[in-house]
């Protein structure tokens, strides 16, 4: 169940290109798992600006000094995180959260594979605490454009027993794509699961690795969203349901986290002829 | 403290601010930011016969002080909502407001007669401004004719005592006059407005930043125009009930609506940015009324429309949001 909290800005760090934002949030702390991710409200109570922006959580502390606290990474993109990276402490922040379906986790100790594109890593390595703690061998495959688009790699060193990192222009790691080096990893890690998050197309390409070995995978989407909460109807890709039918499907509320196999990433951005209920169906 | 309780048709709303159709789904998600049963009605996504699918992606663009959509009426179809959704907002004890949406007037007739005798049903809101349809000839809101046949067939179709409520498009150049056609058509009552018709163009990619190219236009950015729409409405029709909608973010911005004519409003995309808002913009409001010693709230819908000094003033903010020092001289 989620909740909206007007909470305290705590900090807000660089790191590299990104920036780390912990906002002081209590009952939102004890309620995330990896995969929930944050509604923010932005450019304060007469904002011109009337939609939240959606973020993974990246870490939590449901106890301590400040109480529960709700950390997220973000870019600068648009003028809506251009304000975000101007607050400071004490600032007040608008917040909802733990919001969307979280990542599932196995219940038995099995081989899985990380993979995070630029931020997208962030919701994954609380993802491999947890499933660290559940016994699971953790590999992670990073990529991104450049070296410091690369967020948590120290922290990944840390959890992984393997990790490969690529980037576009060849600053660290291997060049090229996360899926360049996936199929090697995945072969050399005996991977029973892969978990991913990060750009739409990186998803889509991870997804058909794992397609073609057989490998479950499950994708933290990336879809432009106006309330976060499941009732603006906005953030909607094909998705093939329990029945085979396909359907466009909330990423706020039925994901953001969806089964690989299930998304139809041909169709992304689209109607597919066969959805329910599309135009021109008899 | 001011009695809130408002009368649309001859039916009773403990007050007088409802969530807007679009804006709200059917009530479950918002219930868990805070009790749905607290708002005078609850306003549900316009539903069609059959389920549909919606319109491509990007279906959403923020705009100054507003966002365009064109969602292209996605929804599970009337099976779902009479099975699911009316019943949970009956049980809760919410006043549901069910908006409809067809291709044809046979589609509307149909809806109206499915709703007949559900429990928790309190109104009807006929969809006839929708403008993310895939043919603009079917905003029925944009022609007389084809509102004035629209609204008597839900009229026929629905059961006496539930009011019927056409909502009325912005996009047309006399809003009094389709008012008036949906008016001597049947309708009980009006709901103003729907989105505008708008566009933004991705200077990126130059290209149309919406999959369905236009989209409506809603938020505060075009309160001034629903404001307006209300005024003439009520002014041509000072006896037929008007729920108001269009950027309402605060209890302020309610009371301006109120003041213009509508005997209660829907907050609808400000909810987007803030789940809460509407139970915040009711207590806003009763705070405002309180504020300006109204005992009643229908002792202002429409008061504007008097001579000036009928009711004086007594808060701190008689002229609304907007700083005085910052109105211009007309």
């Amino acid at each position: 169940m989620p909740v909206q909290v007007l909470g305290d800005v705590l900090s807000v760090k660089r790191v590299g290109a990104y920036l780390s934002m912990t906002v002081i949030a209590p009952g939102i702390a004890e309620l995330t798992r990896p995969g929930h991710f944050l509604a923010v409200q932005v450019g304060g109570p007469e904002s011109s600006m009337l939609l939240r922006r959606a973020f993974a959580i990246y870490d939590v502390k449901d106890r301590g000094v400040y109480g529960g606290t709700v950390e997220f990474v973000f870019a600068v993109h648009g003028k809506g995180t251009a304000w975000l990276s101007s607050r400071r402490p004490q600032d007040k922040l608008d917040v909802v959260g733990p919001l969307g379906k979280p990542f599932r986790l196995p219940t038995t100790g099995v081989n899985a594979t990380l993979v995070g594109g630029g931020y997208g890593s962030a919701p994954l390595l609380p993802l491999a605490t947890a499933l660290r703690e559940r016994s699971c061998r953790v590999d992670m495959v990073l990529g991104a454009g450049s070296a410091d688009r690369l967020f948590g790699l120290l922290e990944a060193k840390r959890m992984a027993a393997s990790i490969a990192v690529t980037t576009d222009d060849g600053s660290v790691g291997t060049t090229g794509r996360v899926s360049d080096v996936l199929p090697g990893v995945l072969d050399k890690c005996r991977t029973d699961v892969v978990y991913a998050c990060g750009p739409m197309p990186m998803l889509r390409a991870v997804a058909a690795v794992c397609a073609e070995r057989g490998i479950p995978c499950q994708v933290a989407v990336e879809e432009s969203m106006a309330c976060g909460i499941g009732v603006c109807m906005t953030c909607v890709l094909p998705v093939i349901g329990d029945d085979g039918r396909t359907r466009m499907a909330r990423s706020c509320v039925e994901g953001p986290v969806f089964l690989a196999d299930r998304v139809r990433w041909d169709d992304v951005g689209s109607v597919p002829h066969d959805t329910v209920g599309a135009l021109g169906r008899p | 403290m001011t009695d809130l309780t408002t009368i649309l048709a001859g039916v009773r709303f403990p007050n007088p601010v409802f969530t807007a159709s679009g804006c709200a789904a059917a009530g479950q998600e918002l219930d868990q930011f805070f009790d749905v049963t607290a708002l005078g009605g609850v306003v549900t996504k316009s539903i069609m016969l059959e389920p549909r699918s919606g319109r491509a992606t990007p279906r959403m663009a923020e705009t100054p002080s507003g966002m365009l959509n064109s969602i292209g009426l996605q929804g599970p179809g009337i099976d779902v909502l009479l099975d699911k959704d009316l019943p949970w907002l009956a049980e809760r004890g919410a006043r549901a407001v069910v908006s409809i949406a067809g291709g044809s007037v046979a589609d509307y007739a149909n809806l109206a007669s499915r709703l007949r005798d559900r429990p928790g049903l309190a109104m009807v809101e006929v969809n006839i401004s929708c403008p993310n349809v895939e043919d603009r000839g079917q905003v029925f809101a944009c022609d007389p004719q084809a509102a004035s046949g629209v609204v008597s067939a839900v009229r026929r179709n629905t059961a006496p005592g539930i009011p019927v409520f056409a909502k009325l498009s912005p996009d047309v150049t006399d809003i009094a006059l389709i008012a008036r056609a949906c008016v001597d058509a049947g309708a009980d009552g009006l709901s103003v407005i729907n989105t505008l018709l708008g566009m933004v163009i991705d200077t990126t990619t130059m290209r149309p930043a919406l999959a369905g190219i236009t989209g409506g236009l809603s938020g505060p950015a075009i309160r001034p125009v629903a404001v307006r729409c209300v005024w003439q409405v009520h002014q041509a029709l000072p006896d037929v009930p008007i729920l108001g909608m269009g950027g309402i973010r605060t209890g302020l911005d309610a009371l301006q609506f109120l003041l213009a004519g509508a005997s209660a409003v829907s907050v609808g995309t400000t909810v987007f940015g803030d789940p809460t808002a509407p139970v915040r913009v009711l207590a806003e409001l009763e705070q405002a009324l309180a504020d300006r010693g109204v005992e009643h709230v229908r002792d202002v819908i429409g008061l504007a429309h008097g001579a000036a000094g009928h009711l004086v003033p007594e808060g701190p903010d008689p002229v609304g949001d907007e700083p005085a020092a910052a109105m211009e001289e007309p």
